[in-house]
């Protein structure tokens, strides 16, 4: 008798390491990753550089663990939405349970080991995010008010002041507005999204603020989003992580961001129709472009300044 | 001679081991990482005072 005979197919459901990883979510982690290391390398002050790892490395699993979190408590609506429908949860590969023992474990494991690794002020603040990110936004506010993703995007906002805080034990100007720049890029680049996949959290019941208060009030948050943001992001140029490279950066993508959210403010729901959002999906892409290129571009000052190029 | 065939699940549990197994050696890892690199700092720290002195 081979093996595979004894094998129901609800087993079959069984989740693979992969599974697992998934409840971390990767993708947003990949940007907790890269922010967080830019605002440990630009701190002042110096830190071996495997503290710097583990420090990173326990942002991104803190991160992580309130993404699993998240997945456990938002299953019923990750599972009506198409775009959330394969998560681990929804599709029947791992259970809540199991999303949320991952979940809880690796908070306090990320929050302890950055204490021990760094200060406790860091594993403190990152406490905090996790805390913000899954009470705040996800049980609180995601389902209840359409300025959910304003005030829950200072959860994704706050990895470069761990980082920085990391290093130096503290907040500052600087990482004041490393977060600012993610606290404002966050709704734009949110509701671009939601103009495109509408359908997907009026199913949800999610009140997103197109579902909410349509598609015209959107477009003219978007605009003033975007303008608040430029300012944030050009004033970043004038602070000490601030230098040539990055006035140059931040104003080419600032333009372009501006240009994106001035077109969007124009269009009407036809125009949408009939070219199946391609202004609001460009505008998307372009954010996602716009948040890495201004981070690398504080990377580059900080790795051009001992060789007297970066910084003013 | 018995057929004996491997179900895709026992691969699918077998990585779930294997992945389980690397990140708990990975923590191994890190841990010994770093109790060296705070013991090895710290004391060259408390060195530099105690030259000072």
């Amino acid at each position: 008798m081979s093996d595979a005979s004894i094998h129901t197919p609800a087993q079959t459901k069984e989740a693979s390491f992969g599974d697992f990883f998934a409840l971390l979510k990767p993708r947003v982690m990949s940007l907790v990753v890269f922010t967080a290391m830019v605002g440990l390398l630009a701190a002042p002050g110096s830190i071996h550089p495997f503290v710097a790892f583990v420090a990173i490395l326990c942002i991104a699993i803190g991160g992580g663990a309130s993404g699993a979190l998240n997945m456990w408590y938002d299953a019923d609506i990750d599972a009506i939405m198409t775009r959330t429908q394969s998560r681990p949860i929804p599709s029947g590969k791992v259970t809540g349970g199991e999303a949320y023992a991952i979940g809880m474990t690796l908070s306090v494991f990320s929050v302890v080991m950055l204490g021990l690794a760094t200060n406790w002020f860091a594993a403190g603040f990152l406490a905090f995010t996790i805390f913000f990110y899954v009470v705040i936004y996800t049980m609180w506010l995601k389902r209840w008010t359409p300025q959910n993703i304003v005030i829950g995007g200072a959860a994704g906002a706050f990895p470069p002041m761990v980082g920085w805080a990391a290093v130096t034990g503290g907040v500052s100007v600087e990482s004041t507005l490393m977060f600012l720049l993610i606290f404002m890029w966050t709704p734009p680049h949110f509701w671009a999204l939601c103009l495109f996949m509408k359908t997907d959290y009026r199913d949800a019941g999610v009140p997103m603020l197109n579902v909410t208060h349509g598609r015209p009030a959107t477009r003219n948050h978007i605009l003033v989003y975007t303008i608040l943001l430029a300012a944030i992001a050009i004033g970043m140029a004038f602070t000490s992580v601030g230098g040539m490279i990055y006035l140059v950066t931040a104003l080419v993508l600032n333009a372009m961001f501006l240009v994106g959210a001035v077109r969007i403010w124009r269009r009407s729901d036809a125009a949408c129709e009939a070219d199946e959002h391609k202004v609001e999906k460009r505008f998307f892409g372009l954010s996602l472009l716009y948040l890495f290129l201004h981070f690398g571009a504080i990377l580059a000052e900080v790795a051009l300044a001992p060789h007297g190029l970066g910084g003013w | 001679m018995a057929i004996h065939k491997d179900h895709e699940i026992h691969h699918r549990r077998f990585g779930r081991n294997l992945g389980l197994a690397l990140v708990l050696g990975a923590f191994v890892v890190l841990l010994m990482g770093l109790t060296v690199v705070k013991v090895t700092s710290e004391g060259r720290a408390l060195a530099a005072q105690e030259a000072k002195q």
